[in-house]
């Protein structure tokens, strides 16, 4: 470590004002703060620092990630060993997985820090951290088959236009990841949809379908893998998001370090079960032959991306809402809206990517009402005592 | 009165140049965003859009200020609509006539030209305070402006969503079979959107006075 900070203080001056690599300097900022927690004080006024800046919050965030991660790597190399009905140790499971998604992956990273460092550069700013997280969720919320350009293009165009244009990192409206996916969504259905590209190379003979897809066509729920498995994560699907056991370990992590907002996730889930659990009361009454309506509400939680958006997408703290009231009402209405898509709109499989990227813009608005509520509530407070 | 301008002095030639870049009407005033949206997912249809947008607005300018002295004030935009709607009727049928399928593509948004704020906009900011000559050229400057963006618009769209350009195929079948494919998202209007969002990031970024302060 000692050698490395000398390292580091030897170069520092060539990047600094006037140096010869002065041009340079917000990308050696970057992986200097990168490498060593800043040690700027505060000049003016007195506030408090905290020790956690936000490459050390984004490094929790992938933290956080990673058993989703390798997870999902080993069930990409599992359900393509089943669709062949071949058996596989793990080990071999995992590298047949690894070899699919870290290209994804340096894709991922590459293209989308190559663009950030670009524009700190050019803006003269320093470089942010959010990336590292965007760049690890993009790779896990895509089928295990995309291919490496489209990562690319969606990766250029949720950097550029859903973050860059804004302002950078902490001003962008959108979720960077899911606004990657949702490019992808729309501008290539056939490779993000469908019941062909949940399972890397699958064998023709093999139904790839995802739970949510065999709801979609009305199929009777026993077709549906089993509650354990879903919860689990044995099922197909895109890379990171099948096991709701090991995101539920990442939302352990974010919600102990303080990171990911509880009350988020919790709403989110209260929100998605609550329409549900409605929907399986009235069902019968209103829509009969619905079926889907009787879905048994818990398995809204553990089917698709539910809860990885809730996890790692929602609490995203640039595009969710701020005030804590707030932060219920955003979860709540994200939950109700992924299950009421899921249900009732036959176009769409899964709607917790649009629920998400739709409550992020409403997040502002949220958030403005709540502050103008508590204003207003005081105020009323105020004039009483005075009267 | 003897100071006659020449027809095309410097002061006529800026009133055809200036919306094309300075005072485009899409991307600094922001008028006409509707039909830029809508009938830009293939060239064909922009270009004729913006031939019949042209047409209207060169004309109803002209007649809006040959007429602009003997129209009352409190009627005038009553005057103007019927005008536009007239000239819109005009050009429909000739689309119709002439160019039966891109009249079918454009379907409703022929119709409404009558409301494209750009039209309404110039009979008021430019036609009724000018003489015909000088508001001709406005009329075709400010439809060339707006004509010019839905081109470059309608190139992008159709050549990333169909890999087409004019109806040719412009992206070779050997991309294709190497895993190349469409983006269905160019076809959809939000794209369009952004596509003219990107237009005025970059003319903004070459000129730096068209930053609007906030």
């Amino acid at each position: 470590m000692k050698a490395l900070r000398d390292a580091i203080d030897k170069i520092k001056p060539q990047f600094e004002k006037g140096g010869k690599l002065s041009y340079l300097q917000s990308t050696f900022d970057a992986f200097e703060t990168f490498l060593f927690v800043p040690n700027k004080t505060t000049k003016i006024g007195s506030h408090i620092r905290d020790h956690i800046d936000m490459k050390r919050t984004m490094s929790v965030v992938v933290i956080a990630i990673i058993p989703a991660l390798l997870f999902g790597m080993w069930n990409v190399g599992y359900q393509y060993n089943l669709s062949h009905g071949e058996a596989a140790s793990l080990w071999d499971n995992f590298l047949f997985g690894f070899i699919k998604v870290f290209p994804i992956i340096v894709v991922s990273y590459g293209v989308g820090l190559g663009i950030e460092f670009i524009f700190a550069q050019f803006r003269g700013h320093e470089v942010n951290e959010g990336f590292l997280v965007s760049g690890m969720l993009i790779p896990l919320i895509v089928p295990p088959d995309t291919p490496l350009w489209m990562v690319a293009l969606a990766t250029a165009f949720a950097v550029v236009i859903g973050k860059e244009v804004f302002g950078g990192t902490g001003m962008n409206i959108l979720n960077p990841a899911l606004t990657a996916r949702a490019f992808l969504f729309f501008a290539y259905p056939s490779d993000m949809s469908g019941d062909k590209v949940w399972i890397a190379e699958k064998a023709d003979a093999y139904s790839g379908a995802t739970p949510l897809g065999n709801l979609l066509t009305n199929q009777p729920f026993d077709t549906l893998p089993s509650a354990s498995d879903m919860f689990w994560g044995f099922i197909p699907g895109s890379v990171g998001e099948t096991s709701t056991f090991l995101i539920l370990v990442g939302a352990l992590i974010l919600m102990i370090t303080g990171i990911g907002s509880w009350r988020i996730m919790l709403s989110v889930f209260l929100g998605g079960f609550g329409l549900a659990a409605l929907f399986n009361l009235i069902g019968p009454y209103v829509a009969p032959d619905n079926a889907y309506m009787a879905l048994p509400a818990y398995y809204h939680l553990i089917m698709g991306g539910f809860a990885f958006g809730a996890v790692f997408m929602a609490t995203d703290p640039v595009s969710a809402s701020q005030t804590n009231k707030g932060k219920w009402i955003y979860g709540i209405l994200i939950g109700v809206m992924a299950v009421l898509i899921r249900v009732l709109n036959p176009a769409y499989p899964e709607g917790m990517m649009l629920a998400i990227l739709f409550m992020n813009v409403f997040a502002p608005l949220i958030d403005h009402y709540v502050v103008e509520g508590n204003i207003k509530k005081r105020m009323k407070r105020a004039k009483l005592a005075t009267a | 009165m003897s100071n006659k301008e020449p027809l095309f002095s410097a002061k006529n030639r800026r009133l055809l140049t200036t919306p094309l870049s300075k005072e485009n009407p899409i991307t600094i005033q922001v008028l006409g965003i509707c039909s830029a949206l809508a009938v830009t997912v293939k060239l064909e249809p922009a270009f004729v859009m913006a031939i019949s947008v042209m047409a209207v607005l060169a004309f109803g300018n002209v007649i809006i200020s040959l007429l602009r002295k003997t129209i009352a004030p409190r009627i005038r935009i009553i005057v103007q609509l019927v005008v536009i709607a007239a000239l819109v009727i005009l050009v429909d049928q000739v689309l119709k006539a002439f160019v039966y399928d891109v009249s079918k593509q454009l379907s409703v948004f022929v119709g409404l030209i009558i409301t494209n704020c750009i039209i309404m906009g110039r009979f008021e900011a430019f036609a009724m305070s000018n003489k015909a000559w000088p508001s001709f050229l406005d009329g075709i400057g400010n439809a060339a402006g707006y004509g010019i963006i839905l081109i470059v618009v309608a190139f992008f769209r159709e050549l990333f969503g169909s890999g087409t350009i004019w109806g040719f195929k412009v992206i070779p079948e050997v991309f294709y079979e190497i895993g190349y494919k469409d983006n269905g998202l160019m076809i959809l209007p939000p794209m369009a959107l952004i596509v003219v969002g990107i237009i005025i990031w970059v003319q903004r970024s070459r000129d730096k006075e068209l930053i609007e302060e906030n």
